[in-house]
């Protein structure tokens, strides 16, 4: 299964199976993000709504002169609007769509830590049962006795 | 620091010299007995063959010798320029250029073919010859011209070049025997003197029954560090002329080199006047040219980025300065402000070039146009110094391309249907490109037959684009020509008729902000009008806020704002506008953008036209204008289409731009647009 696994979820699952990530919270849930995308993490700045934008791309903010969509996870995953509080940051991340690397930004409620996951804690992701759809999900896996969600963001956001 | 790959050089340069000797060609096939024309051509054929030779490109060094020997004949006036020559000729051209560029796609069959083709023109016909000889009396005649009045000036860093002009004199001196006058009219005193710099220049009667090119090879290394002015010497006026100069070879530049008026009455001045003319204009561009300074678009790109960076961040210090009570900070922001403005419009300007480099390549799409579809066809252009965004005049090339192909395939009518309704023989094409406003206008206009309404019209209702009897404008219905797929043409043609392109052409000027009119008159011929913006990087924009939101509206496409009072009408469901008389659409934004909550008290409403059509735009206020630094939406948001891009305000904040033509769709779409609340 790990073979399978590394088969399916590419190189960053590849070497030594460590792989580096920045553990969010968002909503009741902690997400994982491989810390390849990972661009900059910055303090919430005024975002600028976009009327005609799908649902989970509400708005735009700008980085370093960079007009860049922000991501509202909570609609993709289903979870209630939370408001802005004190730890509330904006992950900017660099995802290649068709082929074209594209940057976007992720709200996230809590930044915990950047740690390392390993193949060996990868628990198989239930196809049934689950509130969420099955493909954002690249698999799941523990962290302090946590269960932590790695997301599949090309999935996601497109 | 880039380093320069020698072959990639030759390439810039030969493509420059095919871009010269393809417009003489052309000229020539106008004007056969201009000689300047035949020697420019030969000037490039001749610098492709040794710089070909030079950097390893030995199939174009061989073929344009070969290709030389040929044309020689009409070089020495033997044979006289008649248009299967200049084709021939043109069809050499490419063969050499596709030798350079893409040697791969090509076989050296091709070029043997060229040559025989050459051959059998060229070859030696008595009767021919002999109205050539006829024909060249007017122009200095090879057979009475026993020398050459040079005029020679190197580039002044010739010498650091490692070039001694006195040996290539000395080879001038091998040629005949030759009066030498150096003009030192440059040299400056002695304290200014850098001895590394050349100053001099020269004046040499050569008395030589020898050609121009054989002259010209004394200089083939050093052709492009100089100037060479030559003109024959008829017998009569061999002796070594007065210095200083008196021949109308006078170079312009030197001070006072006078035209003497002894000069005036030698015979060689007869001829020589227009010949000096077209010397001194092809000066004077040469000139200009070398006035210029190749940079790579590259850095060009990156100094458009710096610059946009810098009027935003100017930006952001005039709104702290506004906030300040600081003089000494109000002032250096306003100083500041003033140079943004300066630096971004000298950039820009940097990135315009003349829209006349289009021209060029489309004399020759014209000629083998008409040529192949045997319909005389006479290709006019003004407007060739109207500057657009270099990024601009790229993308222009392929849909005036498409423009042209179709007036000249289905616009011009052949030639006896152009008789027979009392046409002039020879069609006409003409290209204009005029500056009008922040826009830049290139029409596209053919006298040919005009476009058939009733016919396109039939078409539409038989493709079922249109329902029939629906009321539709004529302007409406040229329109539809852009549906992808449409095409009234009766014969699909290998250049056009299937309805492929006016549907690309349309795309493509909308993706540069631009738009695209018809006119046309049946029976006389059509008009394409394309509008485009002066510069796709940074827009001048109006600044407006709808709920809580800011937006900008590009500058170019408001022709004015008013208050909305409660005077506006109400017809057939939609709002509309009184202005002078004339029912003006418009959009409640908040509605559009889905902003809940009670509007504003007076809501404004801007008029915003799209090509022909006008619509107001209803926002709670106007703030301002704003200089508009354009940056693209994401990938992710390719299917939000009422804005066009976005842009940073001077709080940090980002602020999106709006796209008329798309808000104008979309409202047309909706029936209607009613805000939470009534305004009052």
């Amino acid at each position: 299964m790990m073979d399978q696994i590394v088969k399916e979820h590419g190189p960053e699952t590849r070497d030594a199976g460590l792989m580096q990530v920045v553990m969010l919270g968002i909503g009741d849930e902690v997400f994982a993000l491989n810390t390849e995308l990972v661009r900059e993490i910055i303090d919430p700045v005024p975002a600028t709504p976009v009327a005609g934008a799908p649902a989970f791309l509400p708005c735009v903010v700008n980085v370093r002169g960079n007009v860049i969509p922000l991501a509202d996870l909570r609609v993709r995953f289903g979870m209630p609007k939370t408001k802005d509080a004190a730890d509330t940051r904006i992950v900017v991340l660099e995802i290649e769509i068709d082929g074209d690397p594209v940057l976007v930004g992720v709200v996230a409620d809590r930044v915990y830590e950047v740690t390392e996951i390993s193949q060996a804690d990868v628990q198989p992701t239930p196809r049934v049962g689950m509130h969420w759809n099955p493909e954002f999900i690249r698999f799941i896996t523990k962290w302090r006795n946590e269960f932590i969600i790695v997301p599949n963001m090309e999935r996601i956001l497109s | 620091m880039t380093t320069l790959d020698p072959a990639e050089v030759f390439r810039q340069e030969a493509s420059e010299l095919f871009d010269a000797l393809e417009g003489a060609l052309l000229d020539l096939g106008l004007r056969p007995d201009d000689r300047e024309l035949v020697d420019t051509a030969f000037r490039a054929l001749h610098t492709i063959k040794g710089s070909g030779a030079m950097f390893g490109f030995d199939d174009v060094a061989n073929f344009t010798h070969e290709f030389e020997t040929a044309f020689d004949r009409v070089r020495k006036g033997e044979i006289r320029p008649n248009q299967d020559l200049i084709s021939v000729a043109l069809a050499a051209k490419d063969y050499i250029r596709t030798l350079i560029e893409a040697p791969e796609t090509t076989d050296s069959i091709i070029g043997d073919a060229i040559l025989d083709d050459l051959h059998r023109l060229v070859e030696p016909d008595r009767s021919a010859k002999l109205e050539a000889s006829r024909i060249e009396e007017k122009a200095p005649a090879a057979e009475a011209r026993t020398g050459w009045q040079l005029h020679i000036e190197f580039d002044s860093e010739i010498l650091r070049n490692g070039s001694n002009p006195l040996d290539l004199l000395d080879d001038l001196g091998k040629l005949g025997a030759c009066f030498v006058v150096a003009l030192t009219e440059e040299v400056p005193f002695l304290d200014e003197m850098d001895p590394e710099r050349c100053f001099l220049k020269w004046d040499v009667t050569l008395h030589s029954d020898c050609d121009r090119a054989t002259i010209d090879d004394v200089f083939i290394f050093v052709q492009d560090e100089m100037k060479l002015d030559c003109t024959p010497i008829m017998a009569a006026a061999l002796t070594p002329p007065l210095a200083p100069l008196g021949e109308p070879v006078a170079d312009p530049l030197s001070p006072d080199a006078a035209i003497s008026p002894d000069a005036t009455t030698s015979d060689a001045s007869t001829a020589a006047p227009q010949i000096e003319k077209k010397r001194e204009e092809t000066r004077r561009a040469d000139d200009k040219a070398n006035a210029t300074v190749r940079v790579q678009a590259e850095r060009l790109d990156e100094l458009m980025d710096r610059v946009g960076e810098l009027v935003i961040a100017q930006a952001r210090l005039s709104q702290l300065a506004s906030a300040t009570d600081d003089i000494a900070i109000k002032a250096i922001a306003e100083e500041i402000e003033r140079l943004a403005a300066s630096l971004r419009d000298t950039t820009m300007g940097a990135r315009m070039v003349p829209i006349g480099s289009l021209f060029g390549r489309f004399r020759r799409l014209v000629h083998d146009l008409s040529r192949d579809l045997g319909k005389p066809v006479e290709f006019v252009t003004s407007g060739e110094d109207t500057e657009l965004d270099k990024t601009m005049i790229e993308r222009l090339a392929d849909p005036l391309v498409h423009l042209i192909r179709n007036a000249i395939d289905h616009g011009i009518e052949d030639q006896a249907s152009r008789a027979a309704a009392g046409k002039t023989e020879v069609g006409r094409i003409e290209i204009e490109a005029v500056h009008a406003g922040a826009q830049v206008l290139v029409a596209v206009r053919d006298n040919g037959a005009g476009l058939n309404t009733a016919r396109i019209r039939a078409k539409a209702e038989e493709q079922g684009l249109i329902a029939p009897g629906a009321a539709m404008s004529d302007q409406e219905i040229h329109q539809l020509l852009f549906h992808p797929g449409f095409s009234t043409a009766q014969t699909v043609s290998a250049l056009s008729g299937r309805g492929v392109g006016m549907d690309v052409v349309k795309r493509t000027i909308e993706a540069m902000r631009g738009s695209i009119d018809i006119a046309t008159m049946p029976g006389k011929g059509t008009t394409v009008t394309l509008r485009l913006p002066l510069t796709l990087a940074i827009i001048e924009g109006l600044l407006i806020r709808v709920g809580e939101g800011r937006y900008i509206i590009p500058l170019s496409a408001v022709e004015e704002c008013a208050e909305l009072t409660s005077a506006d009408e109400r017809v057939r469901g939609r709002d509309f506008l009184n202005m002078r008389g004339d029912l003006v659409p418009f959009l409640r934004l908040r509605g559009l953008f889905g902003v809940a909550g009670e509007p504003d008290r007076f809501q404004k409403v801007i008029i915003a036209s799209a090509g022909e059509t006008r619509v107001g735009l209803v926002v709670d206020q106007i703030i301002g204008s704003h200089q508009s630094v354009i940056k693209s939406l994401s990938k992710l948001h390719s299917q939000v289409t009422m804005f066009s891009g976005a842009t940073i305000l001077g709080d940090g904040s980002a602020a999106l731009i709006l796209d008329v033509a798309q808000l104008m769709a979309i409202g047309q779409g909706r029936a209607d647009n009613q805000p939470v609340s009534e305004a009052a």
